[in-house]
């Protein structure tokens, strides 16, 4: 469902990612590790096209991410639910209304919004911050928060960019067994981070190891 | 639908003093351009009265008799759009003259013969403007048999030039008025977009389309321009029931004055088109940012 051939990624003349070629199917669990500056957060960008400038092929369910109408974006980007490195929520809204934002953009009716975002809520442990503003919360806090709105729109893939970063290692814990629930319904998880320590011994899953750019090792974790 | 008014509601609540400067801004245009409406329109209905409703008064000839008068009626009519013609004999206008001149009756009496020419009054339908009333009304003068045609006073005419000229500045004014007010809510907008960049920018990575991320600034246009409408046309309003009744007053005794607020159609018309312009400044400035 997930196919990149010979990506690569030039800053300037900086290359960030050089011919990466994988193949992800439906329903598995990749980890991207790799130190800082391997490139994890740059090829998460390019498939949900936050980077659009990239040589090679990727594919989506079929769509050519270098062919993609401005109109088609939406429809690619709500097949993820996004875990962002710095969080990406607006300050200006509550935590209630950031994670609301996902189902209206969808176009989903207020009483299934309301019950939904409650429901995220309640599983990440921040119903009792639905009132506050992001900005009033802890790193972790906000972390989660981020999470909610990454799986609240039930999609069928989910990108979580250092997902646990913030977080000591008894919420870290928390945070991926609650990926992993999602990960057991089918939904396809891609997990950047520098912490494969963490996830050893969770899950079955497939380990992609990134240096400098390129893929220095895949292998399977169980 | 209720999620993007209530989100141009409280963008509105957070931009409080942009938003009121805006609003204000669209109320005083719209002040402007109604005073000029109102004025224009209670003194055509003024200048419509002194004309007498286009009525004119073509008196003919000595030679002139009842027999000549299909033909005449064809010729006038062909010279214009001429809404009614009446006949007055001399004889009847004889009449006329004795019975409004009752006490005087034996001066008339006396005549031995009747001194007044034939007539016909005419109802021009297209009054409202003079030089056509002028043409027409030489074209008539024209005519063998027609000794002579009054119609409004001469200075009837000078006075709807000057008019016409005042009514030029008004529209110029009043698009003067209509453009800045477009500017000031296309900024308005553009100051709004910029200031929730982040927040656009969000909206996008998390799958919102272009519509869902424009409605709400659409929606506040419009809210600005409505309420700005509804506040010049308000403030007209109280202007017009504070000073009216004293004019009214002081000039009635002199002139006929009919003074009246503008129309319900035109009070529609107004808050319309304050409305339109909201929204269009709205979309000028979105075009302009996402091109
Ligand atoms: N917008 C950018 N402009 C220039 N260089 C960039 C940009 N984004 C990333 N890079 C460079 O690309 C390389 C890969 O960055 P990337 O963010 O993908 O690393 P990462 O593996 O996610 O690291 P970390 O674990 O610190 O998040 C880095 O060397 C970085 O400096
Ligand atoms: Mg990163």
């Amino acid at each position: 469902m997930i196919r990149l051939f010979n990506v690569s990624k030039r800053f300037g003349g900086k290359l960030a990612l050089k011919n990466i070629s994988l193949d992800i199917e439906q329903g598995e669990f990749i980890f991207i590790s790799g130190p800082s500056g391997a490139g994890k957060s740059t090829l998460l960008k390019i498939l949900y096209l936050a980077e659009n400038t990239f040589e090679g092929q990727v594919l989506i369910d079929g769509m050519n991410l270098s062919r993609i109408s401005s109109s088609k974006l939406p429809v690619l980007r709500r097949r993820f639910g996004i875990v962002f490195q710095d969080f990406k929520l607006i300050p200006t809204r509550t935590v209630y209304e950031n994670i609301a934002l996902v189902l209206e953009a969808a176009g989903k009716k207020s009483a299934f919004i309301k019950k939904k975002v409650m429901q995220v809520l309640r599983s990440t442990g921040m119903e009792k911050k639905a009132k506050a503003f992001p900005l009033t919360l802890s790193g972790g806090e906000q972390q989660r928060v981020a999470v909610a709105r990454a799986v609240v729109g039930e999609p069928s893939i989910i990108l979580a960019d250092e997902p646990t970063g913030s977080l000591d290692s008894t919420s870290a814990r928390a945070i991926l067994d609650f990926l992993i629930e999602y990960h057991k319904k089918g939904t396809t998880i891609l997990i950047a981070s520098h912490d494969l320590h963490l996830m050893k011994n969770t899950i079955q899953g497939k380990n992609i190891e990134l240096n400098a750019g390129r893929i220095i090792r895949t292998d399977i974790m169980l | 639908m209720i999620h993007f008014l209530k989100r141009a509601l409280a963008d509105i609540h957070s931009n409080k003093f942009l938003n009121l400067i805006t609003i204000i801004t669209i109320a005083l245009s719209i002040l402007v351009v109604s005073v000029f409406l109102l004025f224009f329109e209670n003194a055509g209905r003024v200048i419509e009265s002194w004309n007498q409703g286009g009525r004119a008064m073509i008196y003919l000839k000595k030679e002139f008799n009842a027999d000549m008068l299909p033909e005449l009626k064809t010729k006038i009519n062909s010279l214009g759009d001429i809404d009614e013609m009446v006949y007055i004999s001399k004889a009847k206008a004889l009449d006329t003259l004795k019975n409004s001149m009752a006490s005087q009756t034996t001066f008339l009496k006396n005549l031995k013969e009747n001194p007044l020419p034939d007539a016909l009054e005419i109802k021009i339908r297209s009054y409202n403007n003079f030089q056509e009333v002028q043409t027409l009304a030489q074209n008539i003068k024209a005519i063998d048999i027609v000794d002579d045609i009054e119609y409004g006073q001469s200075w009837l005419g000078k006075f709807l030039k000057i008019f016409n000229l005042f009514k030029i500045t008004g529209y110029a004014m009043c698009g003067f008025f209509f453009l800045m007010a477009l500017f000031i809510t296309a900024n308005t907008v553009r100051l709004a977009f910029y200031s929730r960049m982040l927040e656009v920018e969000i909206m996008r990575l998390v799958g919102a389309t272009e519509t869902f991320i424009k409605a709400p600034f659409y929606i506040e246009g419009l809210i600005q321009g409505f309420l700005g409408g509804v506040l010049g046309l308000g403030a007209l309003l109280i202007t017009y029931l504070m000073v009216s009744s004293g004019i009214t007053q002081s000039l009635a005794s002199y002139v006929y004055f009919d003074l009246r607020f503008l129309s319900v159609k035109m009070v529609i018309s107004i808050i319309f088109s304050s409305t339109f312009l909201g929204w269009f400044g709205c979309y000028l400035s979105l075009k302009q940012i996402f091109k």
